[in-house]
Formats: C-alpha cells, sequence, structure tokens
C-alpha cells in the first residue's frame, strides 16, 4: 500500500495544478489503522469483522457534500459488496489519510474524488484480491478461477465463503502493488445516482453531529471570547458567575474566559455576568474602510507578482486600440456560517488527549492540540463526527484548541460550543479583494489586449506560512480567463490587512469570477455584440467552455423577450477541474434584487455520483447567491460589526430561485463539484442587473453596490 | 424546581430552572438531540419543535411555559422513516448536511398538519424561518408536495 500511496501523492500533485502545502505535518508511529476485537484490516480503507460485517473508510469529513457515499462507493465498486449493507466511517487522524492533492489530511478544495479516484479503487481492488487469495489458500485451488460477488467469494466447483470469513486470513496476506480495475463499462456504483447512505439517519434526528455526542463525566463550557480577534484576557471577575446553577469552575484561556457547568446553558447563562478586562491587542483599531485604504495604497506600493507569464505586449495593445475600457470591481469580506456552532469535546488526561466533533482538518486539530499540551502528536487522537456544514470554517481549528485549553484546566472531558454571536464575530473571514482591469478594443469589437491586478490578502502565508511575496495559488483561481486574448497581463499585489482570513467555499474563484465576467459583459456591450455571442467568438480552442455556454444560453432561454426590470446574464469558469456556464434570470426593483432562475451547464468530467453532483451544483449556487447579493462582514474598532442572522442576511425558502441543471456526460478525470457553482453566480446575477437596469454594480455582495451604483 | 410536560406521547418531568429554553432541556436533560441548536434567537428555525401542534422555536421558550402541555420532537415522526415527510426528504435526496433538517421537518410537519394542499407561497411562508446554508429548500419544496400528496391519498 505505502508504495501505491507514494506513487498518488506524487502524480496527484503534480497533475493537479493545486499547491502541495508546505507546512506542519505532525510525524506518526507509523501503524495503519489498527482495528479491536474482531475486526480485520486488510487496508486501510476497509474493515471486515467476522460477522462479515464490511465498514469502508473515508479519509473525508462528511459535511454535507456526500463524500459518505461517493467514497465508499470507489471502494464497494472493486470490493464488490452491497453498499447498502457497509458501515462508513470517518478516518482517524493518521497519516495515510492524507489528502494527496492538499498534502495534509484536509477535507476541502472539492479534492475529494479526485483524490480518491484511483486510490479509493485501488484499495477496494486489493482487498477483493487478498480475500480471494485468502479463498484459493484455503481450497488449494488458483485464485483466477474464483469469483468474488456481493461479499461472498465462490469456486467453480461450489465452495463458498463469506468475506467475513476469510478476512483474518486476507488480512496477513501482502498487499498486492499492481491490481487491474475494472473497466468503466463494468462499473455498477460509478456514475449512478445511489441514494445517500446518511439520508436515513439524517431524517430522524439520529445522526451525530459534534453538538450530539457525548462521553462519561463530559462537562460544558461557553467562552466569552476576545471582543477584537488577537485579544486576551488581562483580568476577570467571576465573583457572581461562580455564584450561579450548575457552575463548576471559571478558568483564563488564551483568548477569553470560560465558564465551565454541569450543563450548556448553566455555562452560557453565567457567562453573561462575567467582568473581564482585555488587553485588545494589535487589531484595535481595524476598521472595513482602513482596510480598503490600505488595499488601495498597496496599488502604489508594493511589487506586483506575475499571476502567470505576460503575453505579448498588453499595455502597447490597448495603448493603439480602437476602443479602451477600464474598471475596477470590489468584493468584500465574507463569513462562512454553518449551521452548526463550533464545538469540540476534549478530554485531556495527563499526557494524552481525546478530541470528538466536526473538523475538515484532523491532522491539524492533531497537531495543534499536541502543540498546545506538549505532547507528540500521537497522543492526541480524533474522532470526527458528522459536520453541520463546513464550508471551510472547519479547516481552522482554533475552537479544538480552546476545547483542549478549557478541559487541560479544569481536568475534565469537556465540550465547548459557540454561540452563533461568537460565530459570526471570530470567523476566519474570506479576504477581500479588488481586481483593476482594463482592455482595448480592436476594429472589430475582440479584446487586443487586456490587463488584470488584483490586491488582496495572502490566506496561505497567514495559515501556513507561505513565505511572502511568493505567488499564493489560492489567491489568484479564475484569475486569467478562458478567452483567445492575444496580448495579456495578469499581476498580483499581496496586501496584508492585519485582520484575520481564511478559506471559504470557492477561496477566489468568486472574486476573479465576478471581475473577469462582468468584465467581459462590459466589452460585449462596447463592442456592441451579445454577451453570449461575443465569449463563443473568444472560445474556439475552448470546446469544454464553448459547450458548456451554448447549453446554458439555450436550456435559459437566452435571448427571449423579458418584462421591463427583468433580465438574463451569463457567466462561465473553470474551477476544479470543471466547466461551467450558468445564466440568472434577475428583475430588479430598487434596490431589492430578485432571482427567479438559474440555469447551469456543467462539465465535471467522470462522474462517480451525478445525484450528488447535482446536489452540489445546487447547494453552490444557493450558498453563492447569499454572499453575492446580500451577505456583508464589515469591521469597526476591530470588532466585526454582524452577530447574527438578522445582521448577516441569507438566502430563505421563500428567495430560493428555480435551478435547472444540465450535466454534460464525459470520461474525462472527474472534476470537484463542491464549490464551482458558488462563483459564477455573482458575476450571472451583476450581468443580468446591468441589462435589467443600465446600472453595472462593480462590487459585491450587489444589493449593496447598487444602491451607490 | 420540577416541571412536567408531555414530550412525544410520554411524560417527562424535569428539574431545571423556570427560564430553561425547552430546547436545553430537550437535549441536554432529557437526552433527545434531534433538535438542533442554531442562532439562539429565533432566527435560524433549526429548534423547531411542536407545542400543542403549532411549531415553535425551542430556543427562544422557557421550560415553564411548556409545563402541562404537548411537545413533539423529529423524533415523533417515526424512527423508521415510515413518516410520510420522511420519505419524501428521502425520495428527494433533501439532506446534505443535515444540520437544519429536524427543524425543516418539524415546520413541514405543522404546515401539512393545518394545511392538507400548500401552495407556494403556503410553502415560503411556513418555511422561510428555518435556515438551509446547504441550500436544500427547492427539495424541500418538491418533498412537502409530495408528502402532502400521499398524506391525502
Amino acid at each position: 500500500m505505502t508504495t501505491t500511496r507514494r506513487e498518488f501523492l506524487k502524480s496527484g500533485a503534480l497533475a493537479s495544478g493545486v499547491a502541495v502545502l508546505s507546512m506542519y505535518v505532525p510525524g506518526f508511529g507509523g501503524q495503519e489503522a489498527q482495528a479491536a476485537g474482531s475486526l480485520h484490516t486488510p487496508n486501510v480503507w476497509v474493515h471486515i469483522a467476522d460477522d462479515n460485517t464490511v465498514t469502508l473508510i473515508s479519509h473525508m469529513s462528511e459535511m454535507g457534500q456526500g463524500v459518505h457515499t461517493s467514497l465508499p462507493a470507489l471502494i464497494a465498486e472493486e470490493l464488490n459488496v452491497d453498499i447498502n449493507k457497509v458501515k462508513v466511517t470517518t478516518a482517524p487522524a493518521n497519516p495515510a489519510y492524507v489528502n494527496g492533492l492538499l498534502g495534509a489530511q484536509i477535507t476541502g478544495g472539492s479534492t475529494s474524488i479526485r483524490d480518491a479516484w484511483e486510490k479509493l479503487r485501488i484499495g477496494g481492488a486489493q482487498v477483493r484480491t487478498m480475500l480471494v487469495q485468502a479463498a484459493a489458500n484455503k481450497w488449494g485451488v488458483d485464485a483466477a478461477s474464483l469469483t468474488a460477488e456481493n461479499g461472498v467469494v465462490t469456486s467453480g466447483n461450489g465452495k463458498s465463503a463469506t468475506y467475513g470469513e476469510l478476512a483474518g486470513a486476507a488480512a496477513s496476506i501482502p498487499v498486492p502493488k499492481e491490481v487491474k480495475l475494472k473497466d468503466a463499462s463494468d462499473f455498477r456504483l460509478v456514475g449512478k445516482a445511489i441514494p445517500r447512505l446518511d439520508s436515513p439517519s439524517k431524517v430522524n434526528g439520529t445522526a451525530e453531529f459534534g453538538i450530539d455526542a457525548k462521553i462519561p463525566g463530559l462537562v460544558y463550557a461557553s467562552i466569552e471570547m476576545t471582543p477584537v480577534i488577537g485579544g486576551k484576557p488581562k483580568s476577570f471577575d467571576a465573583a457572581k458567575a461562580k455564584t450561579m446553577p450548575g457552575v463548576i469552575d471559571v478558568v483564563a484561556i488564551s483568548d477569553g474566559v470560560a465558564v465551565v457547568a454541569d450543563t450548556y446553558w448553566h455555562a452560557l447563562k453565567a457567562r453573561k455576568t462575567l467582568k473581564v478586562e482585555w488587553d485588545l491587542g494589535a487589531g484595535a483599531n481595524l476598521s472595513t474602510a482602513g482596510f480598503w485604504k490600505g488595499t488601495m495604497a498597496a496599488e502604489k506600493t508594493v511589487a506586483p507578482i506575475k499571476i502567470r507569464p505576460d503575453v505579448g505586449d498588453a499595455a502597447g495593445a490597448i495603448g493603439g486600440a480602437k476602443k479602451v475600457l477600464k474598471a475596477v470591481y470590489q468584493t468584500g469580506l465574507m463569513a462562512h456560517q454553518p449551521l452548526e456552532p463550533m464545538n469540540m469535546i476534549a478530554n485531556v488526561q495527563g499526557d494524552k488527549c481525546e478530541l470528538i466533533g466536526p473538523t475538515q482538518f484532523q491532522q491539524g486539530a492533531q497537531g495543534q492540540v499536541a502543540g498546545l499540551l506538549g505532547v507528540p502528536p500521537e497522543n492526541v487522537t480524533v474522532r470526527t463526527t458528522y459536520l453541520g456544514g463546513g464550508f471551510g470554517r472547519r479547516v481552522c481549528v482554533d475552537y479544538a484548541v480552546q476545547a483542549a485549553e478549557v478541559s487541560k484546566a479544569v481536568g475534565r472531558p469537556v465540550r465547548t460550543l459557540w454561540t452563533r454571536e461568537d460565530d459570526m464575530k471570530n470567523d476566519w473571514y474570506r479576504p477581500l479583494g479588488m481586481q483593476r482591469v482594463e482592455a482595448g478594443l480592436g476594429a472589430d469589437g475582440k479584446p487586443v489586449g487586456i490587463k488584470f491586478q488584483l490586491t488582496s490578502q495572502s490566506i496561505t502565508q497567514a495559515l501556513f506560512g507561505l513565505p511572502k511575496n511568493t505567488l499564493d495559488p489560492f489567491m489568484v483561481e479564475a484569475a486569467v480567463a478562458p478567452y483567445a486574448i492575444p496580448n495579456t497581463s495578469h499581476d498580483l499585489i499581496i496586501h496584508d490587512t492585519g485582520f484575520r482570513v481564511g478559506y471559504l467555499r470557492a477561496v477566489s474563484h468568486t472574486m476573479n469570477c465576478f471581475a473577469n465576467e462582468c468584465f467581459m459583459d462590459e466589452l460585449a456591450h462596447a463592442a456592441g455584440k451579445d454577451p453570449v455571442e461575443y465569449r463563443l467568438s473568444l472560445l474556439e480552442n475552448e470546446p469544454r467552455f464553448a459547450n458548456v455556454l451554448k447549453i446554458a444560453a439555450e436550456k435559459a432561454g437566452w435571448g427571449k423577450k423579458m418584462p421591463k426590470g427583468r433580465a438574463l446574464g451569463v457567466a462561465l469558469m473553470e474551477g476544479y477541474g470543471t466547466y461551467m456556464a450558468q445564466v440568472a434570470e434577475v428583475s430588479v426593483s430598487g434596490s431589492d434584487v430578485r432571482v427567479h432562475k438559474v440555469t447551469i451547464a456543467c462539465d465535471c468530467g467522470q462522474m462517480v455520483n451525478p445525484g450528488i453532483v447535482e446536489q452540489q451544483l445546487e447547494s453552490g449556487v444557493i450558498y453563492g447567491l447569499s454572499g453575492a447579493v446580500h451577505g456583508d462582514i464589515t469591521v469597526e474598532k476591530g470588532r466585526v460589526v454582524q452577530s447574527n442572522f438578522n445582521d448577516f442576511r441569507v438566502v430563505r425558502q421563500n428567495e430560493s430561485p428555480v435551478i435547472d441543471i444540465t450535466l454534460v456526460k464525459s470520461s474525462e478525470k472527474p472534476g470537484g463539484t463542491g464549490e464551482p457553482s458558488t462563483s459564477l453566480i455573482g458575476a450571472a446575477v451583476g450581468n443580468a442587473i446591468f441589462t435589467a437596469t443600465g446600472k453595472r454594480v462593480r462590487s459585491m455582495p450587489l444589493a449593496k453596490g447598487l444602491k451607490s451604483a | 424546581m420540577a416541571i412536567s410536560f408531555n414530550l412525544n406521547g410520554s411524560t417527562v418531568s424535569v428539574q431545571a430552572e423556570p427560564d430553561t429554553p425547552l430546547l436545553w432541556v430537550i437535549r441536554d436533560e432529557v437526552g433527545l438531540t434531534g433538535t438542533k441548536f442554531g442562532c439562539g434567537a429565533a432566527l435560524c428555525g433549526a429548534c423547531t419543535v411542536h407545542l400543542d401542534g403549532v411549531a415553535i422555536r425551542s430556543c427562544q421558550t422557557p421550560v415553564s411555559s411548556v409545563s402541562g402541555k404537548k411537545v413533539s420532537t423529529v423524533e415523533s415522526l417515526s424512527a423508521d422513516n415510515s413518516h410520510p415527510l420522511q420519505k419524501a426528504w428521502i425520495k428527494h435526496q433533501v439532506p446534505q448536511c443535515g444540520y437544519c433538517q429536524s427543524g425543516q421537518l418539524m415546520s413541514a410537519s405543522a404546515l401539512l398538519a393545518k394545511n392538507k394542499n400548500p401552495s407556494d407561497a403556503d410553502i415560503d411562508n411556513a418555511m422561510s424561518g428555518n435556515l438551509c446554508r446547504c441550500g436544500t429548500y427547492n427539495r424541500i419544496r418538491a418533498a412537502i408536495k409530495d408528502a402532502a400528496a400521499e398524506m391525502r391519498a
């Protein structure tokens, strides 16, 4: 298994175009996941019990994106077991489960299927091969004469044994290095919209999220956190809190004061009586206005980094062009806000710690808590529950470290649970950014040159220590549009605002697609061309782009007559290896933007589960729409102004557009689908707003931009 | 103080201060964890349960106010997913992360209890207090209509 894994790590990293993050990866004893009792573990992906219970291991966290169905399907496809009779569990923190595309055990970056596509099918085939060999050894026959179907190995002469009966012997057979995988024509699970395995538990209240997990002796903590991110408590008065019902202790931790009580409600109620003196730290004077001022100043003072080498001479071509357009696009800060607030159980006992809860980064939680406690990483175990949404928030594990701090201080197993206000004000926010774009049009109206300059903050510098003045690939996603333009210049200016930032679903695709695709519409209108026709004329060498654009335009009824104040807008993008076009049907009344319908055409290569792909595209549109039109995070005096869903507006049932999806059949390698649809909706809606009103809104959130447009 | 109420058909008696939100009594005292905490301010609907058949936000309902009344949670629909709403939720593959779905189901079942054939506007009115960050709204709408049809049949 080791050889195969290394090969995949290597080839996956090179082929993916996704940066392999140079980061702290805790050492590990080297042992593979070991099962206890009657469980047998032929390799890291499959446990088989003597009673024939098959457990398939997902190395990715289930946060709604369906990996607890799609990843087991890849294993089961080759293992030949009934997918509806297996159990699925999330892997522990262990190097065996590192995401080859990210270089760490992270669920994110729409990488699950792309990372797993070959690796898990190989994993399933290896175990099937070992089970067959175990049967061949037992019966003294050639393995080639045996078949493995539906959890049973059978011989031509009537002998049969279940996987459970063979698993013990199979586990001691060396893992085969070479295995033959099924031809696509023989797939029974891959490519089928099999129902999600987690649906039943998610409609009767039995699914276990972090907030639901329990261990003996568990007590509850609510933490009064620093009002300015980066601050710390100087002193506190807990006299009143300590007299309140159920309160066990009140302890200071790095970034707050924790009330520990016998129930969560007791902890929260007592927390509200605390009086804390804060050292607000370096962030005390930060403000949104200051962030923009600094960003604009950085354009003049910071040397740009090339996003890609210049092609031709953009400045010269624009200088000699018949018509020149210039624009500045801006995208504001954004919070993740998964519905399950941050929470974690930590049980620090001596030099060991058990963590139970929702995380997208098992290795990070393990490593950071080990660092806090000064113990080797293997002393910290991580059990991952279902995640009540992730969207990138749970890549940052600050809440796990807090839980360990509190547990250590009180010597008991503790669950920390944030309030919504805690979540809103202590997120790792999507950075703001601005694009200065410029293009020149030739006599035929086509662009002869384009300049693109992005100024924004590097998350990868802040989180993973990417050296300064280095291209951060997570800033420049979708920065280079696919259009045939002979002279191009793409620059990046990195400006650290001092505010805490993190990866949010689709990361920089969203702001860059917004700028590029709205500006492309501006060029089309300046050239007097239809936005779809104009794009198609620049996509002659990009068949996958042209195809999805044509499909989306046709399905949306592009060109149909619309009532006054109502219009269609288009956008297209490649992200995570997935090609997509969206058409939004929008009406505008004053500054009220109503999105009636979104038509999507998507070519994401080979699909493992088209049903889940559709779910993800729908999800991305709604999530993206919330941020593109409404969601707004602002900062004053270092404090996030918004506090709950009253002042951080997200799309609700009555605002949910009809979503029409066409999935392109393809045998290209799988693309990621958890994120890309998030990023097109802002541009599609922005372009529709222009056609409906004549107002070009060049900032997100659009509703706010429309007021000042 | 001891407070008694009917939870999913059985009488429960809990020791809690009168201002304790019903949500935390159900989750931490009784141990039924299907009902979720999302915002603590009646803005997201994750904590929706029925009080005498009406959908309420249990995070904003003091336990003292349910004394002697009937409370129903998602666990009351069925354990084996045989309720028409649960069947429709699975048929339409509604849940993604699933965290909001207990609340969605309870708002939907309160709607269907008084409206056998809800229109789109009825669904908007009944369901817009329940947030779903995964964006499962259209599937929820379709599933409610399906379940309503089955319940009428």
